[in-house]
């Protein structure tokens, strides 16, 4: 038990990294329009289609489908945000949560429509399988490669948002929303923007969690609420909250599976609860 | 006391308490199932539990504008303390809907603390949290749930010893119709009273209640344990007249459902949940049918319409319609 510690921890990490993918840019979105987006993991299940759909039966290789994984849930977003997300900002909390949840009802629909109910198969390169051995410990290289893109794409995030206008635009927004409209800054193309690019970040989780997780058409449902408690817990426009949050919940989740699997899921709900009551706003929320 | 000493408050109740023909006329119609359609009074007794179920929720989501994801934690709660009550030997149903009334009751009232302290997305992820907590609990805990397979051996005795639960719902139907109506009396009685007022401004300003010296948390966590006592009470309902209860009656899908069900009736109208569960429970009937597989295609595409179109639902449409009517004519 103590050697398969490092294990389950590298496990829990690189699960947790996919986690952060496929939550961030609804904990930015959140945080700036404090609309409540439950359908972002049908953007990453459209993702994950399109990847399914490139590989399977295109015959792309598998690194060339993850940038149009990106792009199509990017691009289908913007649509749903100019034709239904606008017309709700500054609705309740409870009418964003029914539209949205309608919408995940139809894309679970539409996906088992058109691509049955069965999990979708992935081939991976030969090169991203198998593990690799470091320091006598056997290391999935897949879950190498997912720590290195989403570590990559981390610090492509900080970066941006610390020191690009953009960034500094977006913080300003996440901040004060009504302040930052006052300085003359175009929120709405802001949010238009930052949501198109979550929504492709999420497309690309779900991309690369079909080898991790698996994908059918429930996928946009089974994901959302681990979305959510990454978001919740780790407060709401925050980056490192969603980093440290995805990567408590990732290991706490495999964990709990590999060494109290009868618990189940019980453990992270547990944590989850526990600590809403603690900090309402999540570890790093400030609101 | 002539109505020229009330004050202003007291009389507008007073208008609300009156019963209006239509009410009338829609309970009439609930007893048309045993004539037009005999075959089909077990739908009818479902619908019944579902209309008591979304009642439930409109009393914290359509009045004290407390929105939950978790309310099935309460139905299910009340189902399985309904079923294993019959499991272990005692069938009798009133006793047993009171001992599922009571435990959902306590389970209402010690979460309605931790609901009273909280607002927004946070209110929404504790109660989706909690919800999902029971669900899980129940699952792991199969030796008393049954888990997965749901729970066997339920065996209802008859009601007042006379009405067999038989496979043709009749008893059914008029068990839950009549406790249906109970309920809803006892909910349009608390809607129509200062208690329900207050609630009614929680909803509309939740800073200024306590402005004017009505205390928050005490109004919730009051209405928040009546809605869990409700649901367990449908919960109760369904795992006797079913005589099995399963994981659904906790998941997730059940407390999003009632969500549905409630808002296309319309939230925040005594007859939002029954008109609702009406629409709902006979279209899943008839489309299911069909193809249960693209069931929630239409069920998300109208809720979607309902939230762009319908923002008080299905009976907002409604008055607004006759509104319309009447001003023109």
């Amino acid at each position: 038990m103590i050697a398969s510690a490092f294990g389950v921890l590298f496990d829990g990490f690189a699960y947790g990294m996919l986690l952060f993918l496929l939550s961030v840019g609804l904990s930015v979105t959140l945080g700036m329009m404090n609309f409540v987006n439950l359908a972002h993991c049908s953007f990453a299940m459209l993702g994950g289609f399109v990847t399914v759909t490139l590989t399977n039966d295109l015959g792309w290789p598998f690194l060339a489908s993850l940038p149009l994984a990106f792009l199509s849930a990017a691009l289908v977003s913007i649509g749903f945000e100019r034709v239904l997300y606008r017309r709700l900002y500054g609705a309740s909390d409870l009418d964003q949560c029914l539209l949205t949840i309608g919408i995940v009802f139809v894309s679970v629909a539409v996906a088992a429509y058109l691509y049955g109910t069965i999990q979708q198969p992935v081939n991976l390169p030969s090169y991203l399988r198998g593990s690799v051995s470091i320091m006598g410990q056997s290391l999935g290289v897949y879950r190498l490669f997912l720590i290195g893109v989403s570590i990559v794409i981390t610090a492509v995030l900080v970066v941006a948002l610390e020191f690009t206008r953009f960034g500094a635009q977006v913080r300003a927004a996440v901040d004060n929303q009504r302040m930052a409209r006052g300085l003359g800054i175009d929120v709405d193309r802001v949010f238009a923007v930052t949501f198109a690019l979550g929504s492709g970040l999420a497309g690309l989780g779900g991309a690369l969690a079909i080898e991790i997780v698996g994908l059918d058409h429930a996928f946009a449902f089974t994901y959302l609420i681990y979305v959510l408690i990454v978001v919740a817990v780790g407060g709401l426009g925050s980056i490192a909250g969603s980093f440290v949050a995805a990567s408590l919940l990732g290991i706490s989740d495999m964990a709990g599976k590999y060494y109290f699997p009868e618990l189940g899921a019980f453990l992270i709900y547990f944590v989850m609860v526990a600590l809403l009551m603690w900090r309402p706003v999540g570890l790093f929320g400030r609101r | 006391m002539t109505s020229s000493t009330l004050s202003e408050p007291q009389r507008h109740l007073e208008a609300q308490i009156r019963w209006q023909p239509v009410e009338i006329a829609f309970w009439l119609a609930t007893l048309l199932p045993f004539v037009l359609a005999p075959n089909y009074l077990v739908l009818a007794s479902q619908i019944a539990i579902t209309a008591l179920f979304a009642l439930s929720l409109d009393l914290i989501l359509g009045y004290a504008g407390i929105v939950s994801l978790g309310h099935a934690a309460y139905f299910g709660f009340g189902s399985y303390t309904a079923g294993l009550i019959a499991k272990w030997g005692w069938g009798e149903p009133l006793t047993g809907l009171a001992a599922a009334a009571v435990a959902a009751g306590l389970l209402g009232y010690a979460t309605s603390f931790i609901i009273a302290r909280f607002r927004h997305l946070a209110l929404i992820m504790i109660t989706l949290g909690l919800g999902l907590l029971l669900a899980e609990a129940a699952n792991s805990a199969s030796w008393l749930t049954g888990g997965a397979d749901g729970l066997q051996g339920v065996r209802m005795w008859k009601l007042f010893g006379a009405f067999q639960f038989d496979l043709y719902g009749t008893t059914a139907y008029t068990y839950s119709l009549a406790v249906l109506f109970l309920a809803f009396l006892l909910a349009r009685r608390l809607i129509n009273s200062p208690f329900g007022l207050a609630l009614r401004g929680i909803r509309e300003n939740a800073i200024r209640m306590p402005a004017i010296g009505a205390s928050n948390p005490a109004h919730i966590r009051k209405v928040y344990t009546i809605a869990a006592i409700m649901a367990g009470i449908a919960g109760g309902l369904l795992a006797q007249t079913t005589e099995t209860v399963s994981l659904e009656t906790l998941s997730f899908a059940r407390s999003a459902d009632v969500l549905v069900i409630l808002i296309l009736g319309g939230a925040g109208r005594l007859y939002g949940g029954l008109v609702g569960a009406v629409i709902y429970m006979v279209a899943r009937d008839q489309f299911s049918g069909i193809n249960p597989q693209y069931w929630y295609f239409w069920i998300g595409t109208l809720l979607i319409a309902v939230v762009l179109f319908l923002p008080n639902g299905v009976l907002g449409g409604l008055t607004r319609l006759t509104r319309l009517v009447r001003s023109a004519a």
